[in-house]
């Protein structure tokens, strides 16, 4: 932070997100400490499908709050957009969406989706165009009234989706967004989220258990290890050109590649029968 | 969910409720028909009453009595019009209370739920509050009060029970809002950290809506101890008017007329009955905000 940092839209390096050294550590109980995160370098350029995958309590949840600038790192820094997180949280700069779905229960749908632009002062006719669109993108058009104990997870879910992409954020963060779905719903909305992303162009940070959710998904997969939480390599999952991220995709043989490579990267050595494994 | 149903919903409850009124005004007459006139005493302890006219009229006897006229010397003025003026005069003095308590009750509780000092500091005197007996904080508010003078307005006696009614009511407010106001999740409040949301702004938006499955069983909690403040202080005040000092007042005609003191306790029950309905009402207006309330 030796240089002014400069509110303006266009990032100068291009990177959604860089952290360099970043480490967290929690106090825990009798002075134990908890190395949740240790010396995280990463970079996330602007419209980039990054996601972080390692076992529990590896530090990913830890690593997108101190992105979203609800945690601090105890050492290291971390800029989104070339600006400190605190800027880039008061700017908007990013979208935010939970495990659970998060949605207030005395909302309709509608009003769910428009909560932060009616935080942000956005006049209501503007607001109410915002929120068809939204709902038309995540197809939920026709349950804009209905209250969210009216609909399914999986709907609810979709509905967080579209209250993160409301302010129209160039990076979006996601924290198992969709842990709690059932793999049709999923392999839906994984679908969707692919969709939402080239039509929008948003940096992603994606949180997953998922091997093949991770390798479908994303540009790059961060594998991580727990205890203390550390970053052991970033596996390129692109899909080579001439592929695209459809249904087809899940059949292809660099998909299964991938997978394979990055569960043994999280079993820390090579793993049997690496084609016909879990694809989830 | 649909109209039918609800109503449905209501016709059920208002006819159990209707026999539930029904059951103990048989069971009354039940025990007076067949118990023994002296009551069952056991080893020289009452433990049922006597089943005489004196201990227990009969029920009818009892709704009869608001059709007579008070006394041989008030003309036509009926028990059961005079009772209804001391239940409105009581009720509007427990309403204020209760206004009054509500308003402290939510002022202390945000209070609470923005600075923790103030809930270490404030939380144990609350509590505490609520165990002085009222029979002892009657005559210290009527003492302090009659010393207030601002311009031409006085202190009233009036206003000494409705500060009692609030002393009560503000009790469970305080504690139920306090709750509620904790109650939105760290990913609700994380989602409002995320928006860049103050406190202020977060406690319209997020923390208010939030309190209201806690804030409703606190206001008729709250409306219940109004309505019993009122008429506690009322007697022990002194202020006639009520049906508190009407309690009384019957009670002394018990020996000729022993239908008669009924007539104000049936008018204490019907207050307790408005105010809860008032804050039912509430309720079906604040409807949105208890969707979590059921799931
Ligand atoms: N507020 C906190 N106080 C103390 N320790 C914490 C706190 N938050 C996280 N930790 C610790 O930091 C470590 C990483 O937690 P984190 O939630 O980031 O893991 P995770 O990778 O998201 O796990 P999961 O996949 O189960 O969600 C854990 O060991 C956890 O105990
Ligand atoms: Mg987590």
């Amino acid at each position: 932070m030796t240089h002014a940092l400069t509110d303006d839209a266009v990032t100068k390096d291009g990177c959604a997100i860089r952290a360099s050294g970043v480490g967290r550590v929690f106090a825990g109980t009798k002075g134990h400490q908890v190395i949740a995160l240790d010396d995280v370098h990463l970079e996330v350029a602007e419209g980039e499908f990054v996601s972080l995958i390692g076992p529990s309590g590896c530090g990913k949840s830890t690593l997108l709050r101190i992105v979203a600038d609800l945690d601090h790192p105890t050492s290291g820094s971390l800029t989104v957009f070339g600006k400190s997180t605190h800027q880039a949280r008061v700017d908007q700069d990013y979208g935010i969406a939970f495990q659970q779905a998060g949605l207030l229960p005395w909302r309709t749908v509608a009003a769910n989706v428009g909560l932060p632009l009616e935080v942000h002062g956005v006049a209501r006719s503007d607001r109410q165009t915002r929120v068809e669109e939204l709902l038309e993108l995540v197809g939920l058009t026709d349950f804009a009234r209905s209250y969210p104990d009216q609909l399914s997870g999986g709907m609810q879910q979709r509905v967080a989706i579209a209250r993160a992409l409301a302010e129209s954020p160039r990076l979006l963060l996601m924290d198992e967004p969709f842990g709690a779905l059932d793999e049709i719903t999923r392999e839906r909305m994984q679908a969707e989220l692919v969709r939402i992303c080239s039509e929008t162009g948003a940096a992603v940070l994606f949180v997953t258990h998922s091997i093949p959710e991770a390798v479908f998904l994303s540009d790059r997969v961060v594998v991580m290890t727990p205890r203390p939480g550390r970053i052991i390599e970033i596996v390129d999952s692109r899909p080579t050109a001439g592929h695209a991220r459809d249904d087809e995709f899940r059949d292809a043989e660099e998909f299964f590649h991938t997978i394979a490579r990055v569960r043994e990267l999280l079993h820390g050595g090579p793993v049997a029968a690496a084609r016909g494994v879990e694809t989830r | 969910m649909t109209a039918p149903s609800a109503w449905a919903r209501f016709a059920v409850r208002a006819l159990l409720g209707t026999g539930g009124v029904l059951a103990v005004a048989g069971l009354w007459e039940a025990y007076k028909a067949l118990g023994p006139d002296t009551g069952v005493v056991v080893h020289g302890v009452v433990v049922l009453p006597r089943t005489t006219d004196m201990a227990m009229p009969h029920v009818w006897d009892m709704l009869h009595k608001f059709s007579q006229p008070v006394n041989i010397f008030s003309g036509h003025q009926t028990v059961g019009s005079a009772v209804l003026d001391a239940c409105v005069f009581s009720l509007k003095l427990a309403a204020t209370g209760w206004l009054i308590g509500v308003v402290v009750g939510f002022a202390l509780a945000v209070l609470m739920a923005r600075f923790r000092l103030a809930e270490s500091a404030m939380l144990p005197w609350i509590v505490l509050s609520q165990t002085v007996p009222l029979i002892a904080i009657a005559p210290l508010v009527r003492r302090w009060g009659s010393q207030i003078h601002i311009g031409g307005w006085t202190w009233t006696s009036e206003n000494s029970v409705a500060v009692i009614a609030a002393y009560l009511a503000f009790f469970p407010v305080a504690v139920g809002a306090l709750r509620g106001l904790r109650s939105p999740d760290a990913t609700h409040l994380d989602l409002m950290h995320a928006y860049g949301v103050g406190w202020w702004r977060g406690l319209v938006k997020l923390r208010l809506p939030a309190s209201v499955p806690y804030l409703l069983p606190a206001l008729r909690l709250a409306a219940a101890s109004a309505v019993i403040g009122t008429v506690v202080a009322e007697v022990s005040i002194g202020l006639r008017g009520g049906v508190g000092r009407m309690i009384i007042e019957y009670a002394q005609s018990a020996g000729g007329d022993p239908a008669k003191p009924w007539a104000p306790i049936f008018g204490a029950i019907g207050v307790g009955l408005v105010a809860a309905g008032a804050v039912g009402l509430i309720g079906l207006l604040l409807r949105p905000y208890r969707r979590g309330e059921a799931s």
